[in-house]
């Protein structure tokens, strides 16, 4: 087969109407493109919450007051006041359990250094750190001692410390919240965006019983945080924890909720895979749509050039010859079209992740699965207008005005 | 030894089935055309000689009787071998040109080698395209695409790519329909030379200045054979312009 010949012709003929090629080409371009820029957005959160899985360990179980699993629904995770200090020292005696946290959350105005900043103030315990995963980037974590003398000390994020003390050390310095003076001991190292785009390092971290007691006035913690040894008995953790909840809290109904870091990440990550199966069904639809209008213009050009297929003939084209251009025509034109998407697709995802400070992952795996599923949609809606191209009579189609 | 025929026709018929009146453009032609002869196909306007070229030209079917072509039997042959005939044995100029438009004069030329069964380098089908257009005197026209041709350039075209592959027969439909007298007469000087060569040829013209050029006259009236004889004597197309050129010249002198 003279596929060059036919690759030339097919060139000559699609350069000749340029801006019907490219019309025609735009519903491939608009489904590739929209099924790469889908699948980049979406792999790129997916494998943040997979980094983020691995960064947190799959050793951490987090327990949160409320029990979202339930059908009554209590003002959502962590708002209703069941989980308190006691609990989480109790916890902290089961077997396996490495490290515990109780978390109060809080948003304040802090000042320091002349300067003012709005941010997330949390109390934790001085396993903080380790439980996730997160280094001192210069100073020192509070201590126990901190812990039970209602210390005013803090650690902050490198957000807070590039907000509050620029081109100061922030150790050994005070920052105020609600006009009580910290001393800030330990900056965190920087950890940056999480998966819903909020900045982690614009927070300070102070003991929790002087968030409890001094900042605000709480008997009862949002949630505890909690280390079980490795992640083999991340089960037996899960379970004595609930168990001992229950007894401690003598109620029937489980009014708190046992999750575990993997858990609360698959959760997110197959919200995000329907997510993309959505997108590249939409995508798919619009290949097909794209197919369609080639076969359109396809089967126009055929009767357009009529003549020239008799010509063609008439000088010893064989039907295959025939059948073989306008197929390499459609395939032309598709994988062009693809080859646009694929280009815009990246494009338009690189965009869009820069400025929502979204992760992006380049699916190369797609890139060729849409290249080759274009070049399918033009061998398929190719087809048929070549072949009905190749059946025509020569005496026929050399009479045809 | 007898010389076999490069064309044999055996009561050729094509009905053409158009409505309810069924069309007998050909009935019961036969003929034997030897190599190296040059025919001139005649007759009115319907007789059916269109109809017999595209059937000689294996472009259609007859709808009766056998014809073979260089030993072969063509009625037996599949659409591809016919295509595989119409590539390599035989070079057809249409009545109407039909060259590629929006393609240059050399491309047209090369376009049935493309087709050819055996691959020939790009190198070499511009070298025969070439040489082609140089033996209808269009050297240098080869980048110029039909519409910038004239009349007579875009004919000289069509024959170039009728001649590109060799072919062992030439069939022209009215090649000087659309010429004035000093074209159609370098066309046949064309054909004449050609003919020299070797090349069998059959023309179909309407006139009979035209048919003088060449050997042998046929002339159909109602898809029947009525006249098959030689031409006695022939015009031989060097001579004719010189004569041509020299009225041209006489009348420029009366004027003057
Ligand atoms: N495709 C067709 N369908 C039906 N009838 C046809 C077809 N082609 C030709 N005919 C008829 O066959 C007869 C012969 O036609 P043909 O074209 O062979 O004539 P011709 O001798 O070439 O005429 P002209 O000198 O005008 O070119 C005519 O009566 C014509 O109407
Ligand atoms: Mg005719």
């Amino acid at each position: 087969m003279r596929i060059f010949a036919s690759i030339r012709i097919a060139g000559r003929a699609l350069r000749r109407n340029k801006m019907r090629s490219l019309l025609t080409m735009l519903g491939i371009i608009i489904g590739v493109g929209s099924v790469i820029a889908a699948v980049s957005l979406t792999s790129g959160a997916t494998k943040q919450v997979e980094d983020q899985v691995s960064s947190l360990g799959e050793s951490v179980v987090t327990v949160f007051s409320g029990n979202f699993t339930s059908g009554a629904q209590r003002g959502g995770w962590g708002s209703a006041p069941t989980l308190t200090v006691e609990d989480a020292k109790a916890i902290a005696a089961l077997p396996n359990v490495v490290g515990v946290s109780p978390e109060v959350r809080d948003r304040e105005q802090v000042l320091a250094n002349g300067l003012n900043w709005n941010t997330q103030v949390m109390g934790e315990s001085p396993d903080y750190p380790q439980i996730r995963n997160w280094g001192i980037s210069s100073g020192v974590m509070f201590a126990d001692t901190d812990v039970r003398s209602l210390a005013k000390t803090a650690v902050i994020g490198q957000t807070v410390a590039d907000e509050l003390f620029p081109g100061v050390n922030p150790i050994g310095q005070t920052v105020r919240i609600r006009n009580l003076p910290f001393l800030i001991v330990g900056v965190l190292a920087p950890k940056g965006f999480n998966l819903f785009g909020q900045d982690q390092d614009d927070t300070i971290v102070v003991p929790y019983s002087s968030h409890m007691h001094r900042i605000t006035t709480r008997t009862f913690v949002n949630s505890i945080l909690v280390q079980a040894a490795n992640d083999k008995v991340i089960n037996s953790v899960q379970n004595d924890i609930t168990e001992l909840l229950l007894t401690r809290h003598r109620s029937k109904e489980q009014d708190f909720t046992v999750r575990n870091q993997l858990e609360l990440m698959q959760a997110v990550t197959a919200t995000s895979r329907a997510m993309g199966f959505l997108l590249a069904g939409v995508a798919a639809v619009s290949l097909i749509v794209g197919g369609i209008g080639i076969m359109n213009i396809m089967l126009v050009s055929v009767t357009e050039r009529t003549r020239e297929i008799g010509i063609r003939m008439a000088v010893g084209a064989r039907a295959a010859d025939i059948l073989v251009q306008f197929l390499i025509e459609a395939v032309t034109l598709s994988a062009i079209g693809g080859g646009i998407g694929i280009a815009g697709g990246v494009l338009i995802s690189d965009l869009v992740g820069y400025w929502q400070h979204m992760p992006t992952v380049t699916p190369f795996g797609w890139i060729g699965i849409a290249f080759a599923s274009s070049a399918v949609i033009g061998v398929i809606s190719g087809f048929y207008p070549a072949w009905k191209a190749s059946q025509l009579d020569p005496i026929d189609a050399l009479r045809y005005e | 030894m007898p010389i076999n025929p490069v064309i044999k026709l055996d009561a050729i018929e094509k009905t053409y089935h158009t409505g309810e009146v069924d069309v007998h453009a050909v009935r019961g032609v036969s003929l034997d055309i030897l190599p190296g002869e040059f025919v001139a196909i005649m007759g009115s306007s319907g007789s059916g000689k269109s109809t017999m070229m595209n059937v000689i030209g294996a472009l259609d079917r007859p709808t009766g009787g056998h014809y073979w072509l260089d030993g072969i039997d063509v009625s037996t042959l599949d659409r591809d071998e016919l295509a595989d005939v119409r590539n390599e044995k035989i070079g057809f100029v249409f009545q109407g040109f039909n060259l590629l438009s929006r393609t240059t004069a050399l491309e047209n030329v090369e376009m049935p080698m493309l087709y050819h069964r055996e691959r020939i380098s790009a190198h070499e089908q511009r070298e025969r395209a070439m040489h082609c257009l140089e033996l209808v005197g269009l050297a240098k026209r080869g980048d110029h695409h039909p519409n910038q041709l004239s009349g007579g350039q875009q004919q000289r075209v069509a024959i170039a790519r009728a001649l590109v592959n060799r072919p062992t027969l030439l069939l022209a439909d009215e090649p000087t329909g659309n010429l004035d007298t000093q074209t159609s007469i370098e066309i046949m000087g064309v054909f004449q030379k050609l003919n020299d060569q070797g090349i069998t040829i059959i023309m179909v013209t309407h006139e009979l200045d035209v048919a003088r050029f060449t050997k042998r006259m046929i002339i159909l009236r109602d898809g029947k054979v009525v006249t098959d004889k030689a031409v006695e004597p022939r015009s031989v197309a060097e001579k004719e312009l010189q004569l041509l050129r020299q009225e041209q010249q006489a009348v420029k002198l009366v004027k003057e």
